[in-house]
């Protein structure tokens, strides 16, 4: 057997501080209490993190709404030179920041290295190009104020840049709030504000739990809000925005289905539901949680499915070969491993490839679910993990009926060597984004977001202007 | 092989409908898929294992008009004595007129004689010539016949004649095992790829392999890729098993380990041995030395410690 020696990415390449304060102003300062963050791979402290008290926040609030008439009265080309700016530096700390992000999140240095990091500097480098042009966008240029975002554990860095890039693109200042189990690269973000000397106030950075984010979110002076996580935690945002004036975006969860027709090219489909589900360890709100597979094709490809995922590689995150990192934290591991047993327990029949699973650390192996029905629960609720449910169909209206069948709509996928199929299946799914042989590919320039219960709003590309310009 | 795939190329119609109803091959997954394992790191005590097990797999070549004797025996000897405590080579590869020259250099090292026939490298030529030619090869000691498909007759659609020339060679192998050159690099889609695939395996091929080397481009990691993905699905179906050689533009020790994992990942252990996988290649082997070194002292030596021929 052809084993790959351990190649592990060194962590020298990052300095992490043993704690970190509140990034308000453009200075870090100190909050009242703290929290611990660790590393999920191997549940070692990685750093102290200050928890942002109500107050921190109102304080937040107030310097990005000082540096709000400042930034927003810059010229659009200025605002561009910060923003070119800061995507030269994400470009050139991309290896320490890739680092970190695998460190604090769990997910593989091959992903970080090569998806993450590289897309965050995209994200800059793109909407660094709208900033002097908005007046031929179609939205105005007139930028809405004070932005409180609250982003998630899942794409710590890439959220960031998701939200932060076309805040302060449109001439919006924001306050930001990572997720507390991963704030890490967020903070070294603040550091590179500072090194792009960015003025002071323009993007806050507030670490904590959810109290945080619920001050963030209902801060009166806040007057846009932008929130990607949960839709449980949305339907909360939404009632406390309700009757302000307050503008809001919302990227929730999903469960979308990957259908993949009988005359697919087999081989590619296989890597793309692999790609689907297993990417991030399933940690993506658009991962594609539900194959749809035709009948006919059926065994053949479970077949195939199963035989890749036997190649899968689990371990270390920072091992450069590793294509499964971690789960992010106990919490959600517990989540996954129960949704899984009520899977069973409502009779799907689950499997995984042999898989060492390494002693420390939150780790859950590669799992498929075969002879699934849609009332099955695995089948309705997001799970957020390395779990792939399999469902079947015999024609294509099936297929759109059983994809459609959810209260999510994020996203899907369809697997067919015909063209004319793919255009008639994405005028019919209700998602918001429909891949076409392929998965899980992201681009600044092309528009994201939901249907239904994945929210509502649209960022990425042209439209995702639109929800930070005063319309 | 199985009665339903005998039956396969009973007609042109047959055949032609078999291989067109074959799984498509989508090109920007294929590629991304070669690529992505093409960033595979390998380090330390798997990659002197990858050094050894691809020097082991090499077929060094020397196909120039200009070949001699002298040459061929240098280069026999070569693959008999690569370096201190390397492995020797899979198998010396010449034209036909010079196997008995490699025959008789090579005696007894357990090293293979190949030799590319059948109008090499362009497969123009009747098949009676075809068959001769491998015919002079094979009498002449060769141990493996490297044939060329007939291109122009696969690119036209007659799968048929592609097929019988195949079959044709194959009898005129006899004992020595066939590899059936695809010449990928002008079946220009991954489709041709899979389809000139097996169509060689249903007739019989014992390897495939992508290139003559004359053609740029020759083996790329993604063609190789679904060729392997070819005789992993044709052992499925059939239970027999066809090696795989890549040929012709693979220089480096990365471009070996490259395609080592690509086969670690896509048929496993089964065809990670010379019987199953082969490197065709003319200057990888001296590239392979120097890293072998490289990880046994920690330093590169100069070219000129690492011999010629």
């Amino acid at each position: 057997m052809f084993e790959y020696a351990p190649a592990p990415e060194s962590r020298d390449v990052v300095d992490i501080k043993p704690s970190y304060g509140l990034f308000i102003n453009g200075e870090f300062v100190s909050g009242s209490s703290s929290f611990k963050t660790v590393n999920p791979a191997n549940e070692e402290v990685l750093a102290e993190v200050a928890v942002a008290s109500s107050d921190d926040v109102d304080r937040a609030v107030q310097a990005a709404r000082k540096a709000f008439g400042v930034w927003s009265a810059m010229p659009g080309a200025e605002r561009a030179k910060y923003l070119f700016r800061i995507a030269r530096i994400i470009q050139e700390r991309a290896r320490e920041l890739a680092v970190l992000e695998s460190l604090d999140n769990g997910k593989p240095i091959r992903e970080s290295r090569d998806v993450d990091v590289p897309l965050v500097a995209a994200h800059f480098f793109y909407y660094a190009g709208w900033a002097d042009k908005l007046a031929y966008a179609g939205f105005g240029d007139r930028p809405l104020g004070v932005a409180g975002q609250v982003i998630p554990w899942n794409f710590p860095l890439l959220m960031l840049a998701w939200k932060i890039a076309p805040a302060l693109a449109c001439g919006n200042t924001v306050v930001l709030k990572p997720a507390e189990t991963t704030p890490l690269t967020a903070l070294l973000f603040a550091e590179i504000c500072q090194q792009a000397d960015l003025p002071p106030g323009v993007v806050n950075i507030v670490t904590g739990a959810g109290e945080t984010g619920a001050a963030v979110v209902a801060h009166p002076d806040v007057n846009k809000v932008a929130f990607t996580g949960s839709t449980e935690v949305g339907r909360i945002i939404a009632r406390t925005v309700a009757g302000t004036s307050k503008k809001l975006t919302l990227e929730l969860g999903g469960k979308a289905a990957n259908i993949v027709f009988e005359d697919a090219a087999i081989d590619q489909a296989v890597e793309g539901i692999v790609n689907g589900i297993f990417f991030n360890q399933g940690h993506v709100c658009c991962a594609g949680s539900r194959l749809l597979v035709q009948e006919s094709v059926q065994d053949q490809l479970l077949d195939s499915l199963r035989r890749r995922l036997s190649t899968l590689r689990l371990g270390d995150p920072l091992d450069k070969n590793t294509d499964i990192g971690a789960i992010n934290s106990a919490d959600q591991l517990a989540k996954i491993r129960q949704l899984s047993d009520l899977g069973e327990a409502e009779g799907a029949a689950r499997w995984s490839p042999a898989c060492e699973l390494p002693e420390k650390g939150f780790w859950f192996p590669p799992t498929i679910f075969t002879g699934v029905a849609q009332s099955h629960s695995i089948a309705r609720e997001e799970i957020f993990g390395p779990v792939l449910s399999v469902l079947t169909f015999r024609t294509p209206d099936e297929a759109v009926e059983k994809a459609n069948n959810t209260p999510y709509g994020l996203s899907a996928g369809v697997w067919t060597e015909k063209g004319s199929r793919i255009l008639w299946m994405a005028d019919r799914l209700r998602a918001g984004v429909v891949w076409a042989n392929t998965f899980n590919k992201f681009d600044p320039t092309s528009p994201f977001g939901g249907y239904k219960e994945s929210g509502y709003g649209r960022e990425g590309g042209l439209a995702g202007l639109e929800a930070y310009l005063d319309v | 092989m199985t009665t339903s795939l005998a039956d396969v190329a009973s007609s042109d119609a047959t055949l032609r409908a078999f291989l067109h109803g074959l799984p498509g091959v989508d090109r920007v997954g294929a590629d991304q898929r070669a690529a992505m394992l093409g960033t595979r790191s390998i380090k330390t005590t798997a990659k002197a294992q990858a050094i050894d097990l691809a020097i082991s797999m090499v077929d060094l070549t020397t196909l120039e008009g200009a070949d001699t004797t002298g040459k061929v025996r240098a280069m026999c000897a070569k693959a008999m004595h690569t370096a201190a405590g390397a492995p020797r080579v899979a198998a010396v590869c010449v034209y036909p007129d010079l196997v008995s020259v490699a025959v008789s250099a090579l005696k007894g090292s357990g090293v293979k004689v190949a030799s590319v026939a059948t109008a090499f490298p362009s497969g123009r030529s009747s098949l009676e010539v075809k068959v001769s030619d491998t015919a002079l090869a094979v009498a002449a000691g060769a141990d493996e016949i490297d044939m060329v498909i007939d291109r122009g007759a696969f690119l036209s659609g007659d799968y048929l004649k592609v097929f019988e020339e195949i079959v044709a060679v194959k009898a005129a192998c006899g004992e020595a095992h066939l590899k059936v050159i695809l010449e990928t690099g002008e079946l220009a889609t991954y489709d041709n790829v899979r389809r000139a695939s097996w169509l060689a395996m249903i007739a019989g091929a014992d390897f495939i392999k992508t290139s003559t080397g004359k053609v740029s481009p020759a083996a790329t990691l993604p063609v190789t890729l679904i060729m392997l993905e070819a005789v992993r699905d044709f052992r499925d179906v059939t239970g027999r098993q066809v090696g795989v050689k890549p040929a012709g533009g693979i220089r480096t020790t990365k471009d070996a380990i490259k395609n080592l994992v690509l086969v670690n990942e896509t048929v496993g252990d089964d065809w990670l041995s010379p019987d199953w996988f082969r490197l065709g290649a003319s200057s990888l082997l001296n590239d392979l030395l120097m890293q072998r070194q490289k990880l046994a002292t920690g330093r590169y030596a100069g070219p000129d410690y690492f011999t010629l021929d």
